[in-house]
């Protein structure tokens, strides 16, 4: 008689600890991975504080609305060390252990592309951010959506804007040997091309070079006028600084993802005139559907944090506005339901448009948000970060030396 | 052509701080066959160290150097007693085990004190220019200071009665414990050495570079070169070892893209093995 109870009992307890029958009927998890560590960090911790203010800002005013419940928002994320092979493990585990409902990206195209292949594994919808290569989204996935411009589009305006100023400028493209930043230079060495530009220097660079020296020397030599270029954070202010130290004597340099950063300004001399491609500035003045404006959103993730957002944190806060406006469009977390509400949605939000390609040959990619350049600008003796193009959007006249 | 100029003086320059950070690699190796694997992570201790009496004290960086360097050598002795004097004259596979699990451990401290965001230690000196190139007076400042220490390293093991120990030692261990050497002493002062070493080599790399507690395994993978190419337990080849290596950087990176530079390093390294095992400075007195 004792057996049979105590198996009972064994049965009782495994089925209420659980995982999935201990989870909270009023929780929805969202799983994500973080470059806590690595040579991504501090990109990826800028997008993971735009996460935790919206999780913030929605379980403060009592969680998402569904029908007549709420669900209050959980977190569930893991440090990837900025490793491909740490992602596929820990995505798996968010899906399989942990039960996350919803999936954000990690930071980055190559790791993103990554968590791609798991995500569509089993079923689950990711909203991609920090994640702008095309490519991911042309292998036929199905609920994958991506929340920045595309690639293609990074340096395209950048390259309009010089054009604007000094047709016969002589372009240098010097851009991290990684898939992002090789599909923008790609991109746009085939548009300069096309605009019949002079090109001059074509060279890729280890993410972990700290030495650039060498390709400064080149870049004199080609007497470019223009470098388009760079790759993130550590490479890119690296090569800001050196350039200065080394006065390559450029009139116009556009570097991606670093320049973005609040940080970058603290390269003082070396940072001014320095324009970078930008998904958002807190200058912008969209009229948003749902959500607060991007004042609003400035000031509530500085009074969180103590610095202005740049685009990596509103990207993050703007995939869970969108994944929240599609849960309550659908009035539910089913989530074939919710990608069906996301194939459907054209909103504009603090982040700008929001559409996604619904076609099967790149489904989930990124058509209605349009791309800024902004530029470091010194006034009265402070840096500042002011929107240079398109021209509807600038707040102050492009700087060229 | 005076692109070619301009690459090579800047590789020079730099292969100097390489060669001094590979001097500190060979010169325990020479000593007591031990290869330290925990090379790359003292070297960023070397810019850490540096970065705090800097930029948190507030001291020239220059000014700075001293200090760094003395703390070097205390934290190379305190590390030998701790990781590697147990292992000594045991397998190879010991002293390798033993010091990559300093250098994990190292790393994991960093990461968890500094995260891995990159840092910098502003310094500003006059730099000098010419036919459009511009050479900073940071690298200028770099290789002579790395050349100073490789000379007084030179003048420490070849003129004093401890260097004549060190060599004692590093020629026939029991032969120096007959002739009285207090040969225990002599490897933790050795090791000392070439720790101190790694942290020069890193303080001036942070006078030049940015860097994370990241950055160590480049400048490790690059002293293993450099170590090859002047000779294993050679310091003085060493040195040349780097300079030669920043030569052949800097005579081919105006040809080819210089994403390429680890596969010539590397195709070199495996080259020098086979064809010069020595090194090629094994002229050079050991």
């Amino acid at each position: 008689m004792q057996l049979p109870r105590l198996c009972l009992v064994a049965v009782a307890t495994i089925a209420l600890t659980s995982p999935a029958w201990a989870a909270d009927n009023d929780t929805l998890t969202v799983g994500f991975t973080v470059s806590q560590t690595g040579k991504l960090n501090t990109d990826s911790i800028a997008q993971m504080r735009g996460f935790d203010l919206w999780r913030d800002q929605v379980n403060a005013k009592g969680g998402i609305k569904v029908g007549d419940k709420a669900y209050n928002i959980k977190f569930v994320s893991y440090d990837d060390e900025s490793q491909n092979g740490r992602v596929q493990q820990l995505y798996t585990r968010l899906i399989t252990q942990d039960n996350a409902q919803f999936l954000f990206s990690p930071y980055s195209s190559g790791l993103t592309a990554t968590a791609a292949i798991i995500s569509e594994q089993y079923g689950k919808v990711m909203l991609t951010t920090g994640a702008a290569e095309e490519k991911t989204y042309e292998l036929g996935n199905k609920d994958l959506f991506q929340i920045y411009s595309p690639a293609a589009q990074y340096l395209a305006g950048a390259l309009r804007a010089l054009k604007e100023k000094d047709p016969n400028a002589k372009i240098a493209f010097v851009y991290e040997d990684d898939p992002f930043s090789k599909a923008v230079a790609h991109a746009t060495l085939d548009l300069a091309k096309m605009e019949h530009m002079t090109i001059v220097l074509d060279e890729a660079y280890s993410g972990s070079t700290m030495d650039f020296g060498p390709i400064i020397n080149k870049i004199i030599a080609s007497n470019a006028v223009a470098l388009l270029g760079g790759g993130h954070y550590a490479d890119g202010s690296t090569l800001a600084r050196q350039l200065h130290d080394q006065k390559a004597n450029l009139k116009w340099v556009t570097l991606l993802v670093a320049p973005d950063s609040p940080k970058f300004a603290e390269l003082g001399a070396a940072a001014t005139d320095i324009s970078v491609p930008s998904q958002w500035e807190p200058q912008v003045r969209f009229k948003p559907d749902f959500g607060p404006t991007a004042q609003e959103f400035t000031n509530a993730f500085n009074t969180k944090y103590g610095v202005d957002p740049g685009y990596h944190a509103a990207g993050g806060y703007a995939a869970g506005l969108i994944l929240q406006h599609a849960i309550e469009q659908v009035g539910s977390i089913d989530p074939a339901k919710v990608a069906a509400a996301l194939n459907k949605m054209d909103v504009t939000t603090m982040f700008g448009r929001t559409k996604f390609a619904t076609d099967a040959k790149d489904h989930g990619l990124q058509i209605g948000h349009d791309m800024v350049l902004a530029q470091w600008q010194l006034k009265d003796g402070k840096l500042t970060k002011e929107v240079i193009w398109p021209a509807a959007a600038k707040t102050a006249d492009t700087v060229m030396n | 052509m005076a692109e070619i100029l301009a690459s090579v003086i800047d590789g020079v320059l730099i292969g100097a701080v390489y060669g001094l950070a590979a001097m500190g690699l060979t010169l325990i190796w020479g000593v007591m066959n031990v290869i330290n694997l925990s090379h790359g992570a003292i070297i960023v201790l070397g810019m850490f160290a540096l970065y705090y009496f800097s930029s948190v004290l507030g001291l020239n960086p220059y000014a700075a150097s001293p200090i760094v360097i003395v703390i070097g050598f205390v934290a190379g002795v305190l590390l030998y007693w701790v990781a590697v004097h147990r292992v000594i004259g045991r397998p190879p596979l010991m002293s390798l085990l033993s010091t990559f699990a300093v250098n994990m451990v190292l790393i994991g401290l960093g990461t968890a004190f500094w995260s891995t965001s990159p840092y910098n230690v502003p310094v500003s000196l006059p730099s000098v220019s010419w036919e459009g190139y511009t050479y900073t007076g940071t690298h200028i400042m770099a290789a002579v200071i790395a050349a100073v220490i490789a000379g007084l390293l030179y003048l420490l093991l070849y003129r004093t009665r401890i260097g004549k120990a060190i060599r004692a030692v590093s020629a026939n261990r029991a032969a120096a414990e007959l002739s009285g050497i207090p040969t225990t002493q002599m490897l933790a002062l050795s090791f000392g050495l070439g720790v101190t070493l790694a942290f020069a080599s890193g303080m001036l790399i942070a006078t030049l570079f940015p860097f994370t507690i990241l950055s160590g395994g480049a400048y490790q993978l690059k002293s293993f070169v450099v170590t090859v190419l002047g000779g294993l337990g050679n310091p003085g080849g060493a040195l040349l070892g780097g300079i030669f290596l920043g030569l052949i950087e800097g005579m081919a990176t105006p040809f080819m893209p210089v994403s390429w530079m680890p596969m010539i390093e590397f195709t070199l390294f495996v080259i020098v093995l086979i064809a010069f095992p020595r090194g090629i400075f094994s002229f050079s007195r050991t």
